[in-house]
């Protein structure tokens, strides 16, 4: 298992992932606790990117809703928690589910009644407005003024319950990211894998093949949507507040897009890349503005914008395949 | 010999236009039977009826005993039945031997056994020194070769080529027809070809159907039919008859 995972990977590739991963794990150990958060909220990004892509990277789906899944999973943990203090694990038992049902509704409409391409990424986005208008609606998880988790002052970390340290929610998200980088990879380098990327390619000539597009692209959707709902779980134990208007509006659906774009869609990566290079650069802007005592509002989404700008005119394949190949380090794909 | 793929009665309507008017053949198991005719006489329609791409209008087609009109191309191509494109189509972005993985796949479920059939099926197509190029960097008489690779991973009883002659130079043309003398010689596979080129035609086929505006106007072999006064009227005109 191992061995074929990393079979076929340079020396060198596997080396700089090795120090990237070992200067992760000792990071804590050193950051302050704002560089802490940003850290969080990078890998937080490079685990969505990393879901997100399964559908639109590997099976050329594009989601312009997958603030759908973080928000269901979100909503379904908390609101257990907090009615029946049912814990986060046992509630991702149930949010994953439900997301993926969530998932598996939309594939269903649009791949059984042939809405592809801009009409599937509309479709994506309707889904995610409706459970927004929704939950504001909801009174059982507060409607619009907001589901909150009864926060106390941490005397030790409780993983189980994920009550605690940053540094507890940032090896949690850590251990995430790889596990979903691994998972990736092994689903690149499947059956699966393979009839993905045949109907990104080509779905007509995919069908041709013998592949059962409508299948293969349903288990796209799924595993992309079962993923992503962690991050949501995530993300209301580590906020500890949800707002409709928040979670599930499509500026999220959008910041969970722009990593794997500016990093490399359809690569293993550039995902990882992507919210390095965004999150990363947004926050020093964000604490290089502050220092300098200016206030502007909207700076990261202006930069946000400026970086799309500049990837899609100069690398409209993304930083990680570019860089890849500069430093000798070719992926398959892409 | 058996027969593999029976046409019966087939009608192909679109709007008012009749693109394959109650055509019926049958193509035995192991031959090489080729289709021609003028441009818009129907053949790719009836290719893209027999690979399920749409259901005839009419009438039945069965393979290897079983109707198999109206279904999906996919469940098609699962019970033995290959296809190229007219207009190239591999998938662009993916290497050589990935295209050709994908459809050595469809029968394996491991990716290391799909990569063995694979490079066996790229060693035949004279394509395994290029297995690691992207396919779109290849140039066309390559790409040609190429979905024929991928139609042949996915262990076809049945081989549609839908012109994949066309637009090649006469030295790719022999190249193409010896590789598939030698898998139809070898390995029993059936082909049935739509081509315009007639010096791959005539080097191919053991019988050949001359269609016209959606009905066929001669069946035979080659030698009959290129001196069927309705084909030399109709396709191939008089100067070709030498």
């Amino acid at each position: 298992m191992i061995g074929r995972l990393i079979g076929g990977v340079p020396r060198r590739a596997l080396a700089m992932l090795g120090v990237l991963l070992l200067a992760l794990i000792v990071a804590p150990l050193i950051a302050s606790d704002y560089l802490l958060t940003v850290l969080i909220l990078i890998l937080y990004f490079a685990y969505i990117g990393q879901a997100w892509n399964i559908m639109m990277g590997f099976a050329g789906q594009l989601s312009l809703g997958h603030a759908l899944y973080v928000g269901l999973g979100a909503y379904a943990a908390a609101a257990l928690y907090v009615h029946f203090s049912i814990g986060p694990w046992l509630g991702l038992i149930i949010a994953l589910p439900i997301a993926a049902l969530a998932g598996a509704f939309i594939g269903f409409l649009a791949f059984r009644f042939r809405v592809a391409g801009v009409y599937f990424a509309i479709l994506t986005i309707a889904v995610a407005e409706f459970a927004r208008v929704g939950f504001d609606h909801w009174a059982w998880t507060s409607g619009s003024s907001g589901l909150f988790l009864p926060v106390s002052q941490y005397s030790h970390n409780d993983i189980w319950l994920l009550r605690g340290h940053p540094v507890m929610f940032y090896y949690i998200i850590l251990a995430a990211s790889v596990l979903a980088f691994i998972l990736c990879r092994a689903l690149l380098q499947s059956r699966v894998g393979y009839f993905w990327l045949a109907i990104r390619e080509d779905e007509e000539a995919a069908r041709s093949s013998g592949i059962d597009t409508f299948h293969y692209k349903m288990v796209a959707v799924v595993t992309s949507a079962a993923m992503t709902s962690f991050a949501g779980v995530f993300y209301a134990f580590f906020y500890n507040n949800l707002f409709p208007e928040q979670v599930f509006h499509i500026s999220r659906s959008i910041e969970i897009i722009l990593g794997p774009i500016v990093g490399g869609v359809g690569t293993l990566f550039g995902p990882v890349l992507g919210a390095f290079v965004l999150t990363g650069l947004a926050e020093t802007l964000t604490a290089a503005l502050a220092a300098a005592g200016v206030d502007l509002p909207g700076a990261k989404q202006v930069f946000y914008g400026i970086c799309l700008l500049l990837v899609i005119m100069a690398l409209p394949d993304g930083i990680w395949p570019w860089l890849a190949k500069r430093i000798g380090l070719a992926e398959r794909n892409k | 010999m058996s027969v593999l793929l029976t046409v019966d009665a087939v009608s192909k309507r679109f709007r008012g236009l009749v693109a394959v008017d109650r055509l019926s053949f049958e193509v035995p198991a192991g031959g090489i039977y080729a289709v021609i005719g003028p441009n818009g006489a129907g053949k790719t329609t009836l290719f893209n009826m027999i690979a399920g791409v749409f259901a005839p209008d009419s009438g039945t087609i069965s393979f290897a005993g079983e109707r198999i009109d109206g279904l999906p191309p996919d469940r098609i191509c699962r019970r033995g039945i290959g296809r190229t494109f007219q207009i190239v189509r591999p998938f662009p972005a993916l290497s050589v031997e990935d295209n050709v993985i994908v459809g050595a796949l469809l029968h394996r479920h491991h990716v290391v056994d799909a990569r063995a059939h694979a490079h066996a099926v790229l060693r035949r197509l004279d394509l395994y020194d290029k297995r690691a190029q992207r396919a779109s960097s290849l140039t066309l008489p390559d790409r040609k070769r190429l979905e024929v690779a991928r139609a042949l991973a996915t262990d076809p009883k049945l081989l549609l080529l839908d012109e994949v002659m066309a637009g090649l130079r006469p030295t790719e043309t022999d190249r193409i027809v010896a590789i598939l003398k030698e898998l139809n010689r070898d390995t029993g596979l059936t082909i049935l070809l739509i081509e315009h080129v007639m010096r791959a035609v005539m080097a191919l086929a053991a019988r050949i159907l001359v269609l016209h505006h959606g009905g066929a106007i001669a069946q035979g072999t080659p030698e009959t039919v290129v001196r069927d006064p309705a084909v030399v009227h109709s396709y191939l005109g008089v100067e070709d008859l030498s």
